[in-house]
């Protein structure tokens, strides 16, 4: 495996409100090689997209550092694109125009922008859609032009967080049989965040399994079946057990917490 | 079907009207109230098509064709208060749109102005009629002014709103993307904005459109709130509501064309909300 390309070192989060402080994140520490799938994995409230946050650099944390190919995160990158789970297309241009924006920030030359819409268009099977509003498409199509406007900064790291969530079963298949085409042939570091233990499963090189309040990291293995995976088989059930057990602890812990702070207010 | 359907409703809107056309010619036909007090629709309507057409007969030597066939009170009365409708309404809402993007962008740009807009905020503007008499004298700077300061508020309440309420995420997004400052600014707050924006521009027209009938009342002597209140002093009711039927009719037609503008520029937001 080639160096690290994202790291992350003792990094924590906390969150300050009047009443009381939550930490999020405590004594994260994380390498991802240069190509790495990697899931985070928890129920709400382990710190998952809190720690995606941090590394797509919308909210620094606490404390700890993170260095993304070798730079400190400051802030937020087209280096480091990031695709949320509500799309967050803007509705106001088109799709061609979404995919071209970060290279319109860039100030690339037309013909080069128009040349790479063309081909991310094609392909995400979106060539006609291409001078369509986002109102016009379904949930799977929006977040396929939501991954070819990331895809267009041709940033070497992709962050998705619960990109798949709000979508039907088949859809969801689908684009995660599409993403994991599109990673093999560009080689991207992907951080995907997700509750779905079978997603990870699906997708993953690398599952990281978070703890509920505080978030630290209860397990960290790696997936070694060979892809395509079959969520039928032995293996893949094998794992999913294992996993459930892991996620369910936590899910309970988080389950007793609300009873708990219901009980308080 | 969608067409046919549209027909339809259009002919059940006209339904009552017609009834009420009919009752009220009936009613003047048969002599029950004072043709001074209440002239019949058809008076009306001829009132309407003289006050509409040229008072001189047509003369190649005095001018073009066009000049003259708009040469009748009406459209010169229409014109003129469109003018100051569209005037007032540039100065207003162009004042407004910076003020508002800067208040609804900066909350210290808010802090400093926003004291100030919300006690100015509940003057009508028709109550500034006598001093915009005293500052500006008669004709049409008085009226542009109070024209500007109705359409001002409306235009620059709105866009506060409409800044204010953009969704993080698009900021979000478009900083991942690389947009700061001005690009975040024309592409991404600005057309976010845009739908509260023109709501705020179609109310601004409508106060304007309101604000220019009382102006021209007592502070000008054309255009079509002025025709109506001569009109009263010769006891020409026919061509009061002649008058009246034009400034419905201007409404509507303003009305419509900012539907159309509407429907075009926000041709991305229909059936958003949902």
């Amino acid at each position: 495996m080639s160096a690290s390309h994202i790291v992350v070192s003792n990094v924590n989060k906390v969150f300050q409100s009047a009443e009381r402080e939550v930490v999020a994140l405590k004594d994260i520490n994380l390498e991802i090689p240069q190509g790495q799938f990697v899931c985070l994995l928890g129920p709400s409230g382990c710190g998952k997209s809190t720690l995606l946050n941090a590394v797509a650099g919308f909210a620094p944390p606490s404390s700890g550092s993170i260095t993304a190919d070798g730079k400190a995160v400051t802030g937020p990158g087209p280096e480091r694109g990031m695709v949320f789970q509500e799309y967050a297309l803007f509705p106001w241009m088109t799709v061609a125009d979404n995919i071209a924006f970060g290279l319109q920030i860039k100030g690339q030359p037309k013909a080069q922008i128009q040349a790479t819409v063309d081909q991310l268009l094609t392909m995400l099977s979106l060539q006609d859609f291409r001078n369509r509003y986002p109102k016009d498409l379904s949930g799977g199509m929006r977040q396929r032009v939501a991954i070819a406007r990331v895809l267009a900064l041709d940033s070497p790291i992709m962050l998705m967080d619960e990109p798949f969530g709000a979508l039907d079963a088949l859809t969801r298949r689908n684009l995660q049989d599409e993403l994991l085409r599109i990673w093999a042939e560009l080689k991207k570091t992907i951080i995907f965040v997700t509750h779905s233990i079978e997603e990870a499963i699906y997708l993953a090189d690398r599952i990281v399994v978070m703890t509920y309040r505080p978030g630290t990291v209860k397990r960290d293995l790696l997936i070694e079946l060979p892809r395509l995976r079959d969520p039928a088989s032995a293996e893949f059930n094998a794992l999913k057990r294992e996993l459930g057990q892991l996620v369910m602890e936590e899910q309970q812990r988080h389950h007793h917490d609300e009873l708990r702070l219901a009980a308080v207010d | 079907m969608v067409a046919t359907s549209s027909w339809r409703q259009v002919g059940i809107g006209l339904v009552l009207p017609a009834v009420i056309i009919a009752l009220w010619q009936a009613v003047a036909q048969l002599g029950w109230v004072n043709p001074q007090v209440l002239p019949s629709p058809l008076a009306v309507a001829e009132k309407w098509v003289a006050y509409l057409l040229p008072l001189q007969p047509y003369d190649a030597a005095a001018g073009s064709w066009l000049h003259w066939a708009v040469s009748g009170e009406l459209i010169t009365d229409s014109l003129s208060s469109l003018y100051r409708v569209l005037l007032g309404f540039l100065i207003g809402g162009g004042l407004a749109l910076p003020l508002g993007l800067a208040m609804g962008m900066s909350p210290r740009v808010y802090d400093w102005f926003n004291v100030l807009v919300q006690m100015v905020r509940p003057v009508p503007p028709i109550a500034y009629i006598p001093l915009s008499m005293l500052w500006f004298g008669l004709g049409n700077p008085p009226a542009v002014f109070l024209i500007a300061l109705g359409a001002f508020f409306p235009v620059l309440m709105n866009t506060i709103a409409g800044v204010r309420q953009v969704d993080g995420i698009y900021i979000r997004a478009a900083r991942n993307l690389g947009a700061s400052g001005f690009t975040m600014f024309t592409r991404v707050i600005l057309p976010a904005a845009v739908p509260y924006i023109l709501s705020g521009v179609r109310i601004g027209i409508g106060t304007a459109f309101i604000v220019v009938i009382v102006a021209e009342m007592v502070a000008v002597n054309n255009g079509l709130g002025f025709r109506i209140l001569e009109a009263r002093e010769y006891f020409w009711s026919d061509k009061i509501i002649a008058g009246m039927i034009t400034i419905g009719l201007i409404g509507l037609a303003i009305d419509v064309g900012m539907n159309k503008l509407n429907n075009y520029l926000l041709r991305w937001h229909r059936g958003l909300e949902n």
